[in-house]
């Protein structure tokens, strides 16, 4: 059972990276936004003593649930049942849009608010609705600069961070229904004015609303969905009809485990103490909310993950972005070169073991990496990720052993000439005859383009050149000079 | 086989994962010893008879200065307006902050005293009718409440419909909260006020500020969809 949506790359990650590179707008603005969440981010974590505690139980949390996963699924769903809730299963993406969208209709409505959910774009739910003539509204301020754009997410937090205020001026100018073009300035406020008037009658007059959960409790059958902008208490108050689609992951065992990750989630994530606004209910309540309260319980691929002993880690993750803003490669290639709605180091290991071993593009994911370890250091729930990394990267060779590669043809070719003294000294003398040409008319010291086999190697990177002179060189001519 | 069939075999399929100790290394608030709440109450959906935050919960000195200063710091850096009154001078503080509103929406179960220097209108939700999103929505009208207990480290009201706060969208709708906080229901962290809470499964607001969004640049925007102004009546117990 695979996990099916979009968690799919169309194209291998070096040839996304590489259209991505070239522009310098996206990573200016990546860097700005990147650099001052982790700061901002280290300033308040440094302010609790006990961070590296909390980051343990988050992480035997976590493992934990996976551990006891099909029990507490029956606990949260007898528990959310009980509290007036229905709950629906999906095994994959199609299955899961196929429920939401029955619900939707059953409800005789053609336009649905939604919260900002990984799970729903996960799915790809606002196509699938879309094709079934149901209007589905983003509401958080982000999703809907990228909505109006006809454009993907590329920051599980900020899914908007590749726009500039002046950019997404334009697109509210050009797209946004009934906006006051010449009130509109590229002021922050001015636009988040624009996008409060623009939503504030679509929440007041919704009857269907779509969410997500940060955490499901297993004990109560409670879903708890962190915000800032309130845009999630309006879709979850207002209403009368509200879907929640939730990965089967998302569980805690007890209400009480949530003081370990409403301390680590909103510290990690926006580097806040707190966010503005966290909403927690279980099932429906008498005049208060939604009467009518589904529960969609999604696989996708995540069954797939967590029989891997070293791969399931990755289901710990509680989608805070820390791992992307601590990236340099991200920082450099932005979300959309991923392919997937899981962007960054985590979607690098999170996306290949839910799309399963035939995974297409997504196979180059566990490449897109320096292996630096800083996202292990800034995960809240410790995630070893270079050590999934490695792992996945190891299963891809091992699927591919005895097939030729450049890779492995330069490899061969390196450990002949390596195994004996004399070829390695004549290779060296080569090599630096062989670039002294590239050296002339410039101070250049690295080399774009090799020819095949080496090409495997310049294809993603650039290539230094070898030394003008080698060290024993150096040694034997020192002191003569 | 049903979807949720074959996710229970699949799942059940893995070879066991051993079981898993947790560690709670981490600060759990005075009473680290006791259990986290657990379990539901009978009646989950019924509004409690009094607020939740009693006293009993916790042997802290909940009125200690420094936690009421951290608290006033944490609200005051999310952009909260704080005010300082005593029991006797609560009736007073409100009115000054209420000045230039016209109309003021409470909850069913705010104490009539609060609100007796308040020359406006004030409309109880419930009575004589629930109030409505249009009656919620007018312009220039603000909510009134109390709250069950407050986290001083995070700037953090929490709310869990306790009759002096009333339904979820009270405080979502009006474009400005004033919320009441005795210093006896602050508590240091998250741990001590989760456990604080009477029921669990009723529904939960936690506010830390007003409304806001960083969508933009990261620059941060008060007032987006929820309240743009949040005051916070701090009354000494």
């Amino acid at each position: 059972m695979t996990g099916t949506g979009n968690i799919v790359a169309r194209q291998p990650f070096p040839q996304a990276a590489k259209v991505r590179l070239a522009d310098p707008q996206l990573r200016s603005n990546l860097r700005r936004a990147t650099h001052t969440i982790r700061d901002k981010r280290l300033r308040v974590v440094g302010e609790l003593p006990d961070w590296e505690a909390l980051r343990v139980s988050g992480a035997a949390i976590k493992d934990d649930v996976l551990a006891r996963l099909p029990d507490l699924l029956d606990q949260f769903e007898a528990a959310a049942t009980a509290a007036g809730a229905t709950v629906h299963w999906a095994r994959d993406a199609e299955e899961a849009c196929a429920v939401v969208t029955r619900l939707v209709r059953q409800t005789g409505t053609d336009e649905v608010v939604k919260i900002k959910s990984m799970a729903t774009q996960e799915i790809g739910l606002n196509e699938a609705l879309e094709a079934a003539g149901i209007a589905a509204v983003e509401t958080d301020l982000a999703e809907l600069i990228v909505q109006l754009a006809d454009d993907q997410p590329s920051h599980i937090l900020v899914p908007a961070i590749h726009y500039n205020r002046r950019q997404i001026r334009d697109i509210f100018a050009e797209r946004m229904p009934g906006v006051d073009v010449s009130a509109l300035t590229d002021e922050p406020a001015a636009l988040a004015e624009a996008a409060r008037r623009h939503l504030r009658a679509k929440f007041l007059s919704a009857r269907v609303a779509i969410s997500g959960a940060n955490f499901a409790i297993a004990e109560t059958g409670t879903l708890v969905v962190v915000e800032s902008e309130g845009n999630g208490r309006m879709c979850l108050t207002l209403p009368e009809t509200l879907i929640s689609v939730v990965g089967i992951e998302k569980l805690l065992p007890t209400f009480g485990d949530l003081e370990v990750f409403l301390q680590l989630l909103p510290r990690s994530s926006t580097g806040e103490r707190m966010n503005p606004y966290t909403s927690m209910w279980t099932g429906v309540s008498d005049g208060d909310g939604p009467q009518q309260m589904h529960i969609v319980l999604v696989d996708n691929g995540r069954t797939e993950t967590r029989a891997d002993p070293v791969g399931r880690q990755a289901l710990r993750c509680i989608r805070c972005s820390a791992c992307l803003n601590v990236c340099p490669v991200y920082e450099r290639v932005g979300g959309h070169a991923y392919g997937s709605v899981y962007p960054g180091p985590i979607g690098a290991i999170l996306s290949p073991q839910m799309t399963g071993p035939d995974a297409g593009a997504n196979r180059t994911l566990p490449y897109a990496s320096t292996l630096c370890g800083a996202c292990f250091e800034a995960c809240p729930v410790r995630i070893d990720i270079p050590e999934v990394l490695v792992h996945l990267r190891q299963r891809g060779v091992d699927a591919h052993r005895g097939r030729p590669s450049a890779e492995r043809t330069a490899m061969g070719a390196m450990s002949w000439v390596m195994r004996d003294r004399r070829r390695y000294a004549a290779a060296l003398r080569a090599a630096r005859r062989g670039a002294a040409p590239l050296r002339l008319g410039g101070r250049r010291d690295h080399v774009r383009h090799l020819p095949w086999p080496l090409s495997g190697w310049t294809g993603t990177r650039d290539a230094p050149l070898p030394a003008a002179q080698t060290f024993r060189e150096w040694w034997a001519g020192r002191g003569r000079g | 086989m049903t979807a949720r069939e074959e996710i229970m075999r699949r799942l059940r399929a893995v070879r066991p994962i051993p079981p898993v100790t947790v560690p709670r290394g981490y600060d759990r608030g005075p009473i680290a010893a006791g259990p986290a709440p657990t379990g539901p109450a009978a009646d989950g959906n019924a509004p409690a008879t009094t607020t939740s935050g009693g006293t009993d919960a916790s042997g802290t000195d909940a009125s200690a200065p420094e936690l009421i200063e951290l608290l006033v710091d944490r609200l005051v850096d999310y952009r909260a307006t704080v005010t300082h009154c005593d029991p006797a001078g609560l009736a007073r503080a409100l009115a000054g902050l209420l000045d230039d509103v016209p109309a003021v929406a409470v909850p069913p179960g705010l104490p009539g005293g609060w609100l007796s220097a308040y020359p406006g209108t004030v409309r109880r939700d419930g009575a004589p009718r629930p109030l409505t999103v249009t009656d919620l929505d007018e312009p220039g009208l603000a909510v009134v409440t109390g709250c069950a207990v407050a986290v001083a480290e995070t700037g953090t009201l929490i709310l869990d419909t306790g009759t002096d706060q009333g339904r979820r969208l009270l405080t979502l709708v009006p474009d400005h909260h004033i919320c009441v906080v005795r210093t006896d229901q602050v508590v240091d962290r998250v741990p001590e006020a989760l456990r604080r809470l009477a029921d669990p499964t009723r529904p939960v607001t936690l506010v830390s500020g007003p409304s806001a969004t960083s969508d933009i640049e990261l620059n941060r925007v008060e007032g987006v969809h929820g309240p743009r102004r949040l005051d916070v009546l701090i009354v000494a117990g």
